[in-house]
């Protein structure tokens, strides 16, 4: 099992490889596309994140004290992010959530588009997953 | 005389490189780049006689105050009104909307209306929604029909005895669409109810003549019309704003304080309470001053050109939905949405081969929403832009569809 710092290496490497952005772009595309689609019945006002100018749903399921996630998005480029947010943080413990450093945004050679995380929905994705890893937390 | 070339000089910020990419600036309605007379304007306030405004008896202050009346005149010509006395200078279009509402409110009771249209800003709801809230007032909406233009038939039931103002957007920021304001305007003076015309997108396109419309208030930016940001008019007539209390207090408004009471100055300084945005008045001046060099008729025939242009060529991509009035209704702002494909991955893709274009819902969410959508992507043109542009702005928009295929 990796830890979020090694996936998101991992994940630094592999756009690493692309050398310029429309490439890169494609490559969040290709994700997005692949993302396995919520069921219409998950797709609940409940689990939509707000403040971002696609919706986005994130599920959280708790289990054996780790966190699930699954998510989906009607835009394709904030699927793909949502994709590589579920890679680093799904299967993990609400401290290993909590405690964790996302650096990996700066790093792919995107940030400077992604920048306005608000209308993308990253930064809000980020923050609702520590929150449901703090309640969980204070839960148990 | 109307020199492209010349014209594109003139606005340096038209240079500079996206991602190393020449910038293609379609989001005019957003707000518009400055020419170097408005910005050497800025320069010279800050460096030749930057003083506080109707304050100071020293020389700097007096020639300050004389360029920060002049930019007033310069604006009530540009309008035509009867008297520099009917031009507040606020921040922008927000606050002159917000100033009306406050300080009508003193004329409204409970279950009084008043009636916008289904294309308002949201600048022109909210602050109606904060005295629907805090005084009983209702709203009443002017419906658009499947035109996306406004229903007068339906216009005309909706007046009561209880309606006290019309408050309309003249060019609908998310459609393009120009409203019969003339029509508008006339019908509510049949029932002796004024008018708000909420100009913001519609200084900067066409010619305005408050006195052949006879609106009683109109409003707009500066920084939609070349000029700074932070500044912006509130016309009103002078008859209605007499008749209206102060909406803020403070410096620069009063006529005479005691411990007690406050005598309020004359208009317009009544409504204009503390440090004025002097730099702003000027550069918005020579903002108008600009447009009426080259002459805001040729502006809006070929902004009319450009529109027409990308319309033809946008309906020809399959699986394009546009949101647009009849051909004689619109200009400016081009709104549409593809079919399957998300407006904001639309707007990300462009943006990074130097298209800046808008995605959402333009502040105009009731709107947009109206028509089943959760936002569209809008072009929105200004008379610096060209044809190949346009044609540039259509190869990639191809393109990005491609790829979310
Ligand atoms: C139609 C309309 N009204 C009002 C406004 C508000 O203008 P501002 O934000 O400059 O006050 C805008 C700006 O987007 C607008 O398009």
């Amino acid at each position: 099992m990796n830890t979020i710092e090694e996936i998101q290496n991992q994940i630094i490497e592999e756009f690493s490889m692309f050398d310029d952005w429309m490439n890169k772009y494609e490559y969040l595309i290709d994700l997005g596309k692949n993302l396995e689609p919520l069921k219409d019945g998950l797709k609940k006002d409940d689990f939509l994140i707000k403040g971002c100018q696609s919706r986005v749903w994130l599920v959280p399921k708790f289990e054996n004290g780790r966190l699930f996630l699954s998510a989906d998005s009607d835009a394709i480029i904030t699927k793909g992010l949502a994709s590589l947010i579920i890679r680093i943080f799904d299967d993990k413990t609400p401290e290993e959530i909590m405690n964790a450093d996302v650096f990996f945004v700066e790093q792919i050679g995107l940030s400077q588009n992604l920048s306005p995380t608000r209308a993308n929905g990253l930064a809000s994705m980020i923050q609702s997953i520590k929150h449901y890893a703090e309640a969980f937390k204070t839960k148990n | 005389m109307f020199d492209l070339n010349k014209i594109r000089n003139d606005f340096p910020i038209l240079k500079e490189k996206i991602y190393g990419k020449n910038l293609v600036y379609l989001d005019n309605a957003a707000t518009t780049h400055k020419p170097q007379v408005v910005i050497d304007a800025i320069v010279e306030a800050y460096t030749k006689f930057n003083s506080n405004i109707h304050r100071g008896n020293h020389f700097l202050s007096e020639i300050c105050t004389q360029k920060y009346e002049q930019a007033r005149q310069i604006v009530q010509k540009y309008i035509n009104a009867v008297s520099s006395k009917e031009i507040i200078f606020t921040k922008g279009a927000t606050e002159s909307i917000n100033l009306v509402a406050n300080s009508f409110a003193s004329f409204l009771n409970k279950d009084d209306e008043v009636i916008v249209s289904a294309m308002e800003h949201h600048a022109n709801l909210v602050p109606w929604h904060i005295l629907s809230n805090n005084k009983g007032i209702k709203l009443k909406i002017i419906p658009m029909n499947s035109n996306f233009e406004l229903d007068l038939t339906q216009f005309e039931n909706l007046f009561t005895a209880k309606t006290k103002l019309v408050s309309v957007v003249h060019i609908s920021n998310t459609l393009g669409t120009i409203n019969p304001i003339e029509k508008i305007i006339k019908t509510a003076h049949s029932k002796a109810v004024p008018v708000l015309i909420d100009a913001a997108q519609s200084i900067q396109h066409k010619k305005i003549d408050v006195q052949k419309l006879n609106c009683d208030f109109l409003a707009f930016s500066g920084h939609k019309i070349y000029a700074e940001t932070g500044i912006g008019v509130l016309y009103g007539k002078q008859s209605m704003l007499e008749k209206m209390s102060p909406y803020q207090g403070g410096g620069d408004m009063i006529k005479d304080v005691s411990y007690n009471s406050t005598e309020y100055a004359d208009l317009p300084f009544k409504f204009e309470a503390g440090t004025s945005n002097y730099v702003g008045a000027y550069s918005l001046g020579k903002a108008i001053e600009y447009v009426e060099n080259i002459g805001i008729e040729n502006i809006e025939l070929y902004e009319k050109e450009l529109f027409e242009y990308a319309f033809d060529k946008l309906s020809k991509i399959e699986g394009i939905d546009i949101y647009a009035a009849s051909k004689e209704n619109r200009i400016s702002s081009l709104s549409f949405n593809v079919k399957g494909v998300h407006h904001l991955d639309i707007g990300t893709m462009l943006d990074k081969f130097g298209i800046a274009i808008r995605t959402g819902t333009h502040c105009t969410q009731p709107l947009v929403n109206s028509f089943g959508q959760t936002g569209t992507v809008r072009a929105s043109f200004a008379f610096y832009n060209t044809f190949e542009e346009i044609d540039f702005f259509i190869e990639s928009l191809k393109k990005v569809i491609e790829m979310f295929k």
